[in-house]
């Protein structure tokens, strides 16, 4: 029976670990991750979950860990953040192209230099080109039921990739909300065991993985996960309505549409500041704004045709980005604007919130205004800025 | 009973034909491996040389289980393949990396320093051809003083860096060096590492014809030569107890090894060295016996 707790969301992250009964845990601590990996190595000293734990010295070696594992036949799990995850990310592209069906979660934070403890998607959104699927959560309740739906998506046979779920650092990762867990019969009964592949490592069925593959292989090892990704869309729909058969909760796939019915400009972005967006969406719609809030669950697969739909016939797109590609723009704003480029539709994006500056609905209210003006004076061209930044401190004129 | 060639299963886990040089010391090695396990064995392999020895996709001339990984990561990996198979209670198959000297003393050495600390269950073999063959003999931290490389070009002038003794500060159930030259004391030291619980570490010397330059049907030769003139002492360490091994026992008498020289100058990579040199790698000899010494004292 479903039970309310009230959890910080990397308690919720940790919870949702224990019910999916991984066999091996790799870890190494990371602000603002670790109280995720805790929790778990608690779970497992107390035999409230039994499963090996990998005490490692670093997160590429937690990764490594978990290929390992995973390879043979084990269910597996890991959480990091920003330095680590970049610490990692040549395992994290060994994972992916070694079809391991991994879950990971990242607790996105800002990258040094200068230290910062606080949310950023910058190292979430460097994962992306990596054949990982990536989700990102809104609130705890989500990153809870992430973790599970992200294992059923991962073992499906159409999919075969690892996962990660991000949460932002302290907006979710230390928020206490309330959560309604799921009782172990009912992710047992949503998540079947992990089934056994062929390619397994098996000293009965010896296979040699990941040799070298000459110019007329490697290509379609390649193309190979691209077809898993394509497949994965609709695992993600799939995996989402029968979620909701379960809990009654429904997130609408890859992207999320808040009052977007009727609208004429549409708001997207990912992860927890999606609140502020609605509530800013909310009080426009009062003042006779019509603007709608499409939230991106899942940025690979990029929900392309989703946003297609979504934002055919508006007046204007406004991506707001937590992340910069320096010298380009916001990374969702390139990639919204690439998959939007048959619409004749503008699209504005601003780089904004980086290292956990905070962004609130009234900062949504200034950017949403902002175009709305430039639209009504004609202004209809596209193009990324950077919001909130106290020029006077960097001296620029 | 002594192990003898005869007595070694007549089952090959190496397929003839596979893409090692010749006289390849890998190959041998892994050709031993095969039948000291018997078979039970799932390999976990970094770049190195023996990624191009099992050949490309998709055939494989490798049959065992093998895991090609990431060049810093064979010891973490095989952290996990170990865990794994206890948690799905899989039993009777050992997890084996079987690492360059590069994968092992530089890259890899932070993982396989992890796994060591943590005590897990796998066998760690180094195969030691002293340079980064692989890419084309470039030096690596197990390269002799004096020998030439593609990045130390007038020869290195730093010496080995002492991995057995590194791994044996770990405070393992089992370490122990071995030498090519030598397969049966190899085998023997496989089996024996394998009775144990926790990592393993076994460090082959594997004389490379290609990046010592010399003959390729001189690696037994040169694999002898290394333990004979106390360059590459053979013994293990288990449960804390040291002892030499082969002909390895007979050597802490100086008088008994045979001159440093004769090594050397049979190899083109130590051609340029000058007397000067030979005495410099005679004094890292003496020092390494010392060493032994006091380690059988204690």
């Amino acid at each position: 029976m479903a039970r309310l707790a009230v959890l910080a969301g990397n308690y919720a992250v940790a919870h949702a670990v224990k019910l999916c009964r991984p066999h091996v845990i790799a870890a190494y601590p990371i602000t603002p991750q670790t109280s995720i990996v805790e929790k778990i190595a608690e779970f497992v000293e107390r035999r409230e979950l039994d499963a090996k734990y990998i005490r490692v010295e670093s997160e590429h070696s937690a990764m490594a860990a978990l290929i390992g594992a995973s390879a043979a036949g084990a269910r597996t799990f890991t959480a990091t953040s920003s330095q680590g995850l970049l610490y990692m990310h040549e395992a994290v592209w060994a994972a992916a192209g070694a079809r391991l069906p991994i879950v990971m979660a990242v607790v996105t934070r800002a990258i040094f230099p200068p230290w910062s403890i606080w949310t950023d998607h910058s190292d979430l959104l460097a994962q992306r080109d990596t054949g990982w699927i990536i989700a990102m959560a809104e609130d705890n309740q989500e990153a809870f039921d992430l973790v599970i739906q992200a294992y059923r998506i991962a073992e499906d046979e159409g999919v075969l990739l690892p996962v990660m779920v991000g949460l932002d650092a302290f907006l979710l990762s230390h928020t206490a909300t309330p959560v309604e867990l799921l009782s172990q019969e009912e992710v047992d009964g949503f998540l079947p065991p992990r089934r056994s592949f062929s390619f397994l490592l098996d000293v009965e069925r010896p296979v040699t993985m990941g040799n070298v593959a000459f110019p007329d292989h490697y290509m379609e090892f390649r193309y190979m996960i691209e077809e898993a990704m394509r497949r994965a869309r609709e695992v993600i729909r799939r995996v989402d309505e029968e979620y909701r058969e379960l809990t009654g909760r429904c997130y609408g796939g890859l992207v999320e549409r808040y009052r977007c019915g009727g609208a004429d400009v549409v708001v997207v972005l990912m992860g927890a500041w999606a609140g502020d967006a609605k509530e800013c969406v909310d009080r426009l719609w009062e003042e006779g704004y019509r603007v709608g809030v499409a939230r991106l669950r899942f940025v690979r697969p990029f929900p392309c045709e989703e946003l297609r739909e979504l934002c055919a016939g508006r007046r204007a797109v406004i991506v707001v980005d937590r992340s910069a590609s320096f010298g380009s723009a916001g990374v969702l704003f390139t990639e919204v604007s690439s998959a939007l480029q048959q619409l004749s539709v503008t699209v504005r994006g601003f780089v904004a919130g980086l290292g956990g500056r905070d962004v609130g609905a009234e900062d949504f209210e200034v950017m949403v205004k902002r175009v709305y003006s430039d639209l009504e004076e004609g202004r209809t061209e596209s193009g990324a800025e950077w919001y909130g930044v106290r020029k006077e401190v960097v001296g620029c004129r | 009973m002594p192990l003898t060639v005869k007595s070694l299963p007549r089952e090959e886990y190496l397929l003839p034909g596979n893409a090692s040089c010749p006289g390849c010391p890998a190959a041998l090695g892994l050709r031993m491996l095969g039948k000291a396990l018997e078979g039970k064995a799932i390999l976990v392999v970094p770049a190195s040389c023996t990624s191009i020895i099992q050949g490309p996709y998709p055939r494989t001339s490798v049959r065992l289980p093998l895991l090609n990984v990431i060049f810093a990561s064979a010891a973490a990996t095989a952290s996990g393949i170990a865990a794994a198979l206890e948690a799905l209670g899989k039993k009777g198959v050992h997890v084996v990396c079987w690492c360059g000297d590069g994968g092992t003393v530089d890259i890899g050495l932070q993982a396989l320093s992890g796994a060591a600390e943590r005590g897990d269950n796998i066998l760690y073999i180094c195969y030691d051809n002293e340079a980064y063959m692989n890419t084309g003999i470039q030096r690596s931290g197990s390269t002799p003083y004096g020998a030439w490389t593609t990045t130390t070009v007038l020869g290195k002038r730093r010496h080995k860096k002492n991995m057995p003794k590194i791994m044996a500060a770990h405070d393992l159930p089992y370490v122990a060096t071995a030498s090519i030259g030598y397969p049966l004391d190899f085998v023997e030291k496989v089996r024996r590492a394998v009775r144990h619980r926790g990592l393993k570490y076994i460090h082959l010397l594997a004389p490379c014809p290609v990046g010592w330059r010399f003959p390729p049907s001189k690696t037994i030769e040169m694999g002898r030569l290394a333990v004979l003139t106390g360059m590459w002492p053979l013994y293990e360490v288990e449960e804390g107890e040291f002892r030499l091994t082969g002909p390895s026992r007979a050597l802490l008498d100086k008088g008994r090894r045979r001159p440093v020289a004769e090594y050397v100058r049979a190899q083109g990579r130590f051609a340029h060295l000058t007397d000067e040199d030979i005495r410099e790698l005679e004094r890292y000899v003496d020092r390494l016996w010392e060493d032994i010494r006091r380690m059988l004292s204690s």
